[in-house]
């Protein structure tokens, strides 16, 4: 969108709840954070009311709390146990289906209708993990059609962070904590002691249509400072940093770093860490048959690295061991998915650091690495041991 | 599918309390599917009628605590093309095999007005010690849905779906919010293998590891964070030592944190 200036508002905390309700009514459905099980997870929600109004979350690796702030802030929290993946790469979904008929079988028409999904807010290092899926899964030769219907009609608020969490790196990776491209909308929301506002800026066209229809003022220079400010920060207040320069030439020529044994120990295999990451995409495909075989069904559903069995091919498993299993993770993030990807498949998000039950800080191993490069590989193991 | 075309079930009970065999009638909506397909030739908890065999499918729950049983469970593998062993006292001893680490003459001298009476095995142990075993379902008791993919991917000569991973996948796939992480509640999730669809942290409580070990299980790093939580070794000790506590890695775990001598 040109000219980008002025498509900057502010809309009251009252003519907000109007917004989402004009999302509804042009027949979107709204997914959002709410307070659910003392978390702030992503689901289908109806609207403004049902955000985490006065909620925070405090993280450190291994641990999540939700706390009570003293005021009725919508935003003032970071990341939590969901991300949008849930929506656009469903944790499990039926491929096709097909019922046996006398001289073969017949695949049953699928369903293909889509929920027009709206967004709301998708954090600045979110936009990017969405956009690092787009490539992995629509970018190359073979577009995943399922995704690629869903992603198409969603409409993305973004929230600007004016706070960061414990494990949150976005600065490092170059993705937060202010979103500059990639929304419909992104809003920055202001709350003291006078006022309770959002500075919105447009996107696109849709967006901009959209906000057309809710009460709003033209953002002043002072309230588009004010937005900047609080997002700068946000920067100055990063939880975890990861040093990135030469990244992929520091892992590659770490392989058989001791490290790697070190966190094995540590690791439990759980998978945690990738269920929650909003850039891993690795999936199973497993077929069912009903009892009397005439019905059969293929479910692709979320695998990951740090399953024994994802690793099988003919005649074994290839990554047997937990260190083979997290280097194979933590250097595929940060190293081979620039080569594979174009860009890091690490968004620096602290989601695998906050909910690992062993509290595995991928920043921490990465400098554990750079701080002894090289070091105690000469008794050259095995790759994969 | 005329009957006499179909696979012929049979359903074995060695030391059990029968809980996995009735996950097979509590199939309730399959249960007539599943008699349209098998026909059970041997399933003394809901028929009378006894086919002779040989069988082609064999569920076999509980354990081998005595020596006749020890003796039958050979009759029942040279009877069946497929044996399947179900759930905890099948695949590594069941709660019954906390007797492996204690006296057993003991107990029977406290339990029974006449021990004189009792002829038991000193240890409880896997069917899979004993003959070998084609497949295995895991629990305590068994998932209905884990049996019914197995029989059917029997039925129709596939491999079934049965996964060796970690629970906290599928806690993670129905998008249950970490236990552990968000509410400090201890869970054998991370090391025990998945199949009973997470119920346990769906009901807001820690996982206590009745399908047994995951395939690679890292009891020790799960220790240690449970003992960083303020848990007690005994209590580690308790929850290794339970329905697997014959399972060779939750048993050795187990045994790392304390005597269950002292109990
Ligand atoms: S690797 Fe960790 S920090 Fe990076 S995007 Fe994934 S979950 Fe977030
Ligand atoms: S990593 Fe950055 S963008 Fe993501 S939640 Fe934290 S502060 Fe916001
Ligand atoms: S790094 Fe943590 S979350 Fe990931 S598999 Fe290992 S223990 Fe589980
Ligand atoms: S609640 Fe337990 S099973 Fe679920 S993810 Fe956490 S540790 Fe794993």
């Amino acid at each position: 969108m040109q000219d980008r200036a002025n498509h900057r508002f502010v809309v009251t905390r009252h003519d907000f709840s109007m917004l989402l309700a004009t999302l509804r009514e042009r027949g979107y459905l709204l997914l959002g954070p709410t307070l659910r099980d003392q978390a702030i997870v992503y689901d289908e929600i109806n609207g403004a009311e049902d955000l985490p109004a006065g909620w925070t979350d405090e993280q450190e690796a291994g641990q999540y709390k939700v706390k009570r702030r003293d005021d009725n802030a919508l935003f003032a929290y970071n990341v939590g146990p969901h991300s949008w993946k849930k929506f656009l790469q469903l944790p499990s979904l039926t491929l096709w289906k097909a019922q046996k008929t006398d001289n073969g079988f017949k695949v049953e028409e699928r369903d293909e209708a889509t929920p027009r999904m709206a967004f709301i807010g998708v954090r600045p290092c979110e936009l990017r993990a969405i956009a690092v899926q787009d490539q992995v899964l629509t970018g190359g030769d073979h577009i995943d059609p399922d995704y690629a219907r869903r992603r198409k009609h969603a409409f993305i608020v973004t929230v600007q962070c004016t706070q960061a969490g414990n494990t949150c790196f976005c600065v490092s990776m170059g993705t937060g904590p202010r979103a500059e491209e990639g929304f419909d909308l992104a809003v920055t929301e202001i709350i003291d002691t006078h006022r309770h506002e959002f500075v919105i800026e447009a996107g696109t066209d849709t967006g901009a249509e959209i906000l057309a229809r809710v009460p709003h003022r033209s953002a002043s220079e002072a309230d588009w400072q004010n937005a900047q400010s609080a997002t700068q920060r946000t920067a100055e207040q990063m939880g975890r940093q990861i040093e990135t320069s030469g990244i992929r030439e520091l892992l590659y020529r770490n392989a058989e770093h001791p490290r790697w044994d070190e966190v094995a120990d540590r690791c439990l295999a759980c998978t945690n860490c990738t269920m929650v990451c909003p850039t891993c995409f690795c999936t199973a495909v497993e077929d069912v048959t009903d009892l009397a075989g005439q019905t059969a069904e293929r479910i692709q559903r979320w695998d990951s690295c740090f399953n024994s069995r994802y690793s099988y091919i003919h005649g074994g498993i290839v990554r047997p061991s937990t260190r083979s299993r997290y280097r194979q993770w933590l250097t595929h993030k940060l190293a081979y998915w620039h080569d594979q990807f174009g860009s890091s498949g690490c968004v620096g998000c602290g989601r695998c650091i906050s909910w690992c039950p062993a509290g595995i800080d991928i920043t921490e191993e990465v400098a554990a690495i750079r701080a002894n490069d090289g070091g105690g590989m000469e008794q050259g193991r095995k790759t994969n041991e | 599918m005329g009957d006499h075309q179909c696979p012929k079930l049979a359903v074995w009970k060695f030391a059990s309390c029968d809980g996995c065999q009735l996950s097979l009638l509590d199939c309730e909506d399959e249960l007539l599917a599943l008699a349209g397909e098998v026909s059970i030739a041997h399933f003394p908890e809901a028929s009378r009628a006894m086919a002779p065999p040989p069988y082609d499918l064999s569920l076999v729950e509980g354990s081998i605590t005595t020596a006749r049983d020890a003796e039958r469970i050979h009759e029942v593998r040279k009877h069946s093309k497929t044996l399947v062993t179900i759930g905890a006292c099948a695949t590594a001893g069941g709660i019954q095999a906390l007797r492996n680490y204690r006296d057993v003459k003991e107990f029977t001298s406290i339990v029974y007005a006449r021990p004189d009476y009792i002829d038991t095995l000193a240890t409880s142990t896997a069917i899979a010690d004993h003959v070998p075993v084609d497949m295995e379902l895991r629990g305590c008791p068994i998932d209905k849905h884990q049996l019914l993919e197995l029989i059917s991917a029997v039925i129709n000569g596939r491999q079934p779906n049965i996964a060796t991973h970690s629970v906290c996948v599928e806690c993670k796939l129905r998008g249950t919010v970490c236990v552990m992480v968000a509410h400090g509640q201890p869970c054998l999730g991370p090391v025990t293998q998945a199949g009973c669809g997470a119920i346990c942290p769906g009901c807001d409580r820690g996982c206590y590891g009745c399908f047994g070990p995951q395939d690679t299980p890292n009891t020790d790093s799960l220790g240690k964070v449970w003992l960083q939580a303020d848990r007690q070794p005994d209590e580690l000790r308790r929850v290794f030592h339970n329905f697997n506590a014959a399972a060779e890695p939750f048993s050795e775990a187990g045994s790392k944190y304390g005597q269950d001598d002292h109990s």
